[in-house]
């Protein structure tokens, strides 16, 4: 990073304005940019210029793969340029409110209103109210309805736009799935239209719609009866009546992020990702992401080596992790780990660390563990998700006791002495005995532990579940936040004594918030439009979340909890997000979901016959996955995705 | 072999915290091709000691870190390259080996030269606020010490203090301020000017150490027949001359 990076323009920025603010704020880092690796192309008229904007702080948002990958890509277009913004802290805020100076870019310190595009990444439903506010601080009009040809498009991409429909009167476009083709195709059509000389925003949305894997909800009408949902159709015989996922079928051809930024403060992963595959078909089914990013595609071992080398050299990292859903499953980790740690051993940088998101339960899982921690060794964290086989069964997460104490013995036996365990309760069938089986494990961990020493502990950090959409559990009534309070009690009595177990748990209430947006329909946009105006924003901090915003609002608008998070949906019933298809076979998902209650597992569909789900066949295209066979240790214990905290924690920030 | 490397710290990224700098070092060292020592153990450190933290928000012309190498660095080159690792606003000003035995940083600073602009009165009556303070024998400052209130009597380590005229947004003044035994920071001192005045901007400009008596910038500090290899500003402190480095400079 040199002098070059930063080019001067003319065009308006309110750096001037915003300087003299920032030694009266938090942590004002964040808003100076001057990351390695940022694009820094000038403001231009004649491009297409993107905003992508992460909806929570600058710590949070920053390390986000999914919006360098497409911020990259639009930079390296010659018709378009992209600059990033992240949501204002709220001391910084109040002191732009009040000064009149709207959202910024934190390359060139642009108005986020200047943008042809606005591009939100949606990880987290939480977040939905800071996506309001970051629209209203860029001095655009909240309502999708209100806004005209001078205001950007607003978009949104990630894992939550697979129900957008809750934000459907705000947002103008969404994009489902893989965004590295989208957003080229999107640029096109919009470059095309600027060409056009029109001014007829809604003629480009149309045009929009036409593109596979982009909705335009203001393109189609929602139609009720009485509190259910009879059905979303298109306005329009040109806007289709399913909008499809985009899936990128090589990653090898998608070698991104190639400049991955390196911040100037510090953010909740500081260190070099590589993202090794994409998808994962363990079929846990409380996993949105594992449903909904089949099938799995295989970066190439070399392409995954090459990334890692130039990564560390330009960034001056010492610590790489090797990204997906469950890394442990890539065809020949251990060898492509001996690589890497060989490799960054014969250029003499010091010691590197190579780490994993998540450790497969057994005890192959904690040898790599050792391999790749030979620099600083932090805690090891397993999931098992559930405390009974029989629970485990019905999540279609298949850890033995077994796998998990052998993983456990490997690990203490190494030399590790704190070991942190992620379960879920409220899910589908529980009882009290699956809740103080949690117990009974962690117990059972720590007594391993003690074996080798008397420093053994164990941390049980407890999350409510939430069901999702495009999930066999898509069906199933959430927990009420009083049941999740209870079941969290019994546990805490049961541990109290348990020498060396601690228990951590997220507010039920906050998994309460996030359920009514989760699987809510449009009849949701004024209840989230309302908690912001209440000055509910950064809801996934527990200093800031207040769940009597949710609740007052729901009642406020006439809807019921009951209906929108506590109740059993059937079979027949039409879903809000029935409109969009995540590849997923509906009828797939259903079996799949009368499996669970029969509490049958099934296998990975890697290494065994196709279940049809639709995510291959229904798209043309398939696994792309070097080995043949299972990795060894034939356990399907893997962690499940917390690349996505749950969302509140106690007494802290969100992440840990 | 340890080397001590002075740096400035400048613009916009005055607005990142000391550990942040800590952490851009560690990454830039690597990118320049250093090999750092680590410290042994089970979390192995790279071997890297800074100097006193500079405020966020401030900026500098001499700011310092130690490092423990591993293996010798071509000292004619590697400012360039260690600058050239660096973001915007940090630079490499100069690099000299450290003899060993040499105390640290933190040990041996006795005190900073500082600019400062401030703003809320004009500038004759910081430049009254000024003399007076100048003029008292005694200015105790109320300090939390782990929760403990105690008086401290700061005059002493206002070693000079004067005003250096009108600056883009308010009024210049340049100081020099202890920083053993009795102490005070910038954002403690521009108060007691007046209670609307405020600190708007700050560059430190020198370090002072002292070594066996005499004060020498800490790059002389680190062997004094390293002299010919490092940049100019070295040689004894001159209280008087505190001033020189006043508002021509700024940025
Ligand atoms: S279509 Fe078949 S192979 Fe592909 S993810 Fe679904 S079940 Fe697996």
């Amino acid at each position: 990073m040199s002098e070059t990076t930063v080019r001067h323009s003319t065009a308006p920025t309110v750096w001037p304005q915003l300087e003299g603010l920032l030694h009266r704020v938090s942590k004002p880092a964040r808003y100076i940019g001057g990351e390695l690796g940022a694009a820094y192309k000038a403001p231009n008229k004649d491009l297409i210029s993107w905003l992508f904007v992460y909806p929570d702080t600058y710590e949070i948002g920053l390390p986000n793969q999914g919006l360098q990958i497409l911020y990259e890509i639009i930079n390296e277009r010659s018709d378009g340029r992209a600059d990033r913004s992240y949501a204002p802290w709220t001391d910084l805020e109040a002191l732009m409110r009040a000064q009149g100076i709207p959202l910024f870019s934190v390359e060139h310190h642009t108005p986020a209103g200047d943008f042809d595009v606005m591009a939100f990444n949606l990880s987290a439903e939480l977040t939905y109210t800071n996506v309001l506010n970051c629209v209203d601080l860029a001095g655009v009009p909240v309502r999708a309805d209100e806004r005209n040809i001078d205001h950007p498009i607003v978009m949104a991409g990630g894992h939550c736009t697979y129900n957008p429909e809750p934000l459907a009167d705000f947002l103008d476009v969404v994009v489902l799935g893989d965004g590295e083709e989208a957003v080229g195709e999107i640029t096109d059509i919009m470059a095309q239209f600027r060409g056009s000389g029109s001014t007829d925003r809604t003629e480009l949305l149309r045009e929009l719609s036409h593109l596979e894997g982009v909705y335009v909800p203001s393109m189609y009408v929602a139609h009720y009866d009485g509190p259910a949902l009879r059905a979303v159709e298109p306005r329009f015989p040109d806007v289709p009546a399913m909008v499809r996922k985009r899936t990128v079928s090589d990653l090898a051809e998608w070698p991104y992020p190639k400049n991955q930024l390196v911040p100037l403060t510090e953010v909740v992963h500081d260190r070099l990702s590589v993202e090794v595959f994409r998808g994962c078909t363990r079929g846990c089914r409380f996993c949105q992401a594992g449903m909904i990013t089949r099938p799995v595609r295989e970066r190439p071992a070399d392409q995954v080596r090459t990334m890692v080398k130039d990564g560390l050299d330009r960034s001056g990292y010492d610590e790489v992790t090797l990204t997906s859903l469950s890394t442990a499953d890539m065809s020949g980790v251990d060898g492509l780990v001996t690589d890497i740690m060989n490799d960054s051993d014969a250029c003499g940088a010091g010691p590197l660390s190579v780490s994993l998101p998540s450790l497969r339960v057994d005890a192959f899982g904690v040898d790599i563990a050792a391999e790749i921690q030979r620099g600083r060794r932090t805690g090891l964290t397993f999931a098992p998700e559930a405390g009974t086989w029989r629970m485990r069964q019905i999540i279609n997460k298949l850890i033995s006791e077994d796998d998990l104490y052998g993983a456990v013995d490997a690990a203490y036996s190494q030399g590790w002495k704190r070991m942190k365990l992620y379960f879920l309760t409220g899910l589908p069938s529980e009882t009290d005995e699956d809740t103080l089986g949690i117990g009974e494990l962690a117990k059972n961990c720590v007594d391993i532990g003690r074996k080798y020493t008397k420093r053994a502990s164990t941390t049980v950090s407890l999350g409510g579940f939430v069901p999702k959409p495009f999930t066999p559990f898509q069906w199933f009534g959430q927990n009420t936040d009083v049941e999740l309070q209870r079941k969290i009690f019994l546990l805490k009595d049961s541990t109290k004594r348990m020498h060396g177990v601690n228990l951590k748990w997220h507010d039920p209430k906050a998994t309460l918030a996030e359920g009514i947006t989760a699987r809510g329909d449009r009849r949701l946009g004024p209840v989230i439009e309302d908690v912001w105006r209440r000055g509910g924003t950064f809801q996934e901090w527990s200093e800031h979340f207040d769940v009597s915003l949710w609740t007052e609002a729901m009642e406020r608008h006439g809807l019921s909890i009951d209906w929108y998070v506590y109740r059993h949906r059937t079979e027949d019933e039409v879903l809000p997000w029935d409109h969009l298809d995540a590849g997923l076979h509906k009828d797939f998902l259903w079996t799949d979901w009368m499996d669970a209650l029969d509490e049958v597992g099934l296998p990975d569909c890697r290494w065994t016959p196709c279940y049809d789900c639709g995510a291959c066949t229904g798209y043309g295209i398939e696994h792309v996955v070097a080995s043949a066979t299972a990795p060894a240790g034939g356990s399907q214990g893997t962690a499940g995705p917390r690349t996505k905290a749950v969302p509140v924690t106690l007494g802290m920030g969100p992440r840990q | 072999m340890k080397i001590r490397v002075r740096f400035s710290k400048k613009g916009r990224v005055r607005f990142i915290s000391h550990r942040d700098v800590a952490r851009v070092f560690e990454r830039a060292l690597r990118v320049a091709g250093a090999s750092v020592a680590y410290s042994e153990g089970f979390s192995p450190r790279p071997k890297i000691s800074f100097g006193l933290a500079l405020s966020v928000g401030f900026e500098s012309d001499a700011e310092y870190l130690d490092v423990d190498l591993a293996a010798p660095v071509d000292q004619e080159d590697f400012p360039r390259k260690l600058s050239a690792a660096l973001p915007d606003g940090l630079m490499v000003v100069a690099v000299a080996p450290l003899e060993p035995g040499t105390p640290s940083l933190q040990q041996s600073i006795v005190c900073c030269e500082w600019d400062f602009e401030v703003i809320g009165l004009d500038e004759a009556a910081i430049t009254q606020a000024v003399s007076e303070l100048l003029e008292r024998s005694e200015v105790v400052l109320e300090r939390d010490r782990k929760g403990k209130r105690t008086a401290v009597d700061i005059r002493p380590a206002v070693l000079s203090l004067k005003v250096a005229g009108p600056t883009a947004n308010g009024v210049g003044l340049s100081a020099t301020l202890a920083t053993d035994q009795v102490t005070i920071r910038p954002d403690e001192l521009i108060p007691l000017l007046g209670e609307s005045v405020e600190l708007s901007r700050a560059w430190r400009r020198k370090q002072w150490t002292n070594v066996d008596g005499q004060q020498l910038e800490p790059l002389a500090a680190a062997g004094d027949h390293r002299r010919e290899t490092h940049v100019r500003d070295i040689g004894p402190i001159e209280l008087a001359a505190a001033q020189n480095a006043a508002a021509g400079s700024k940025t």
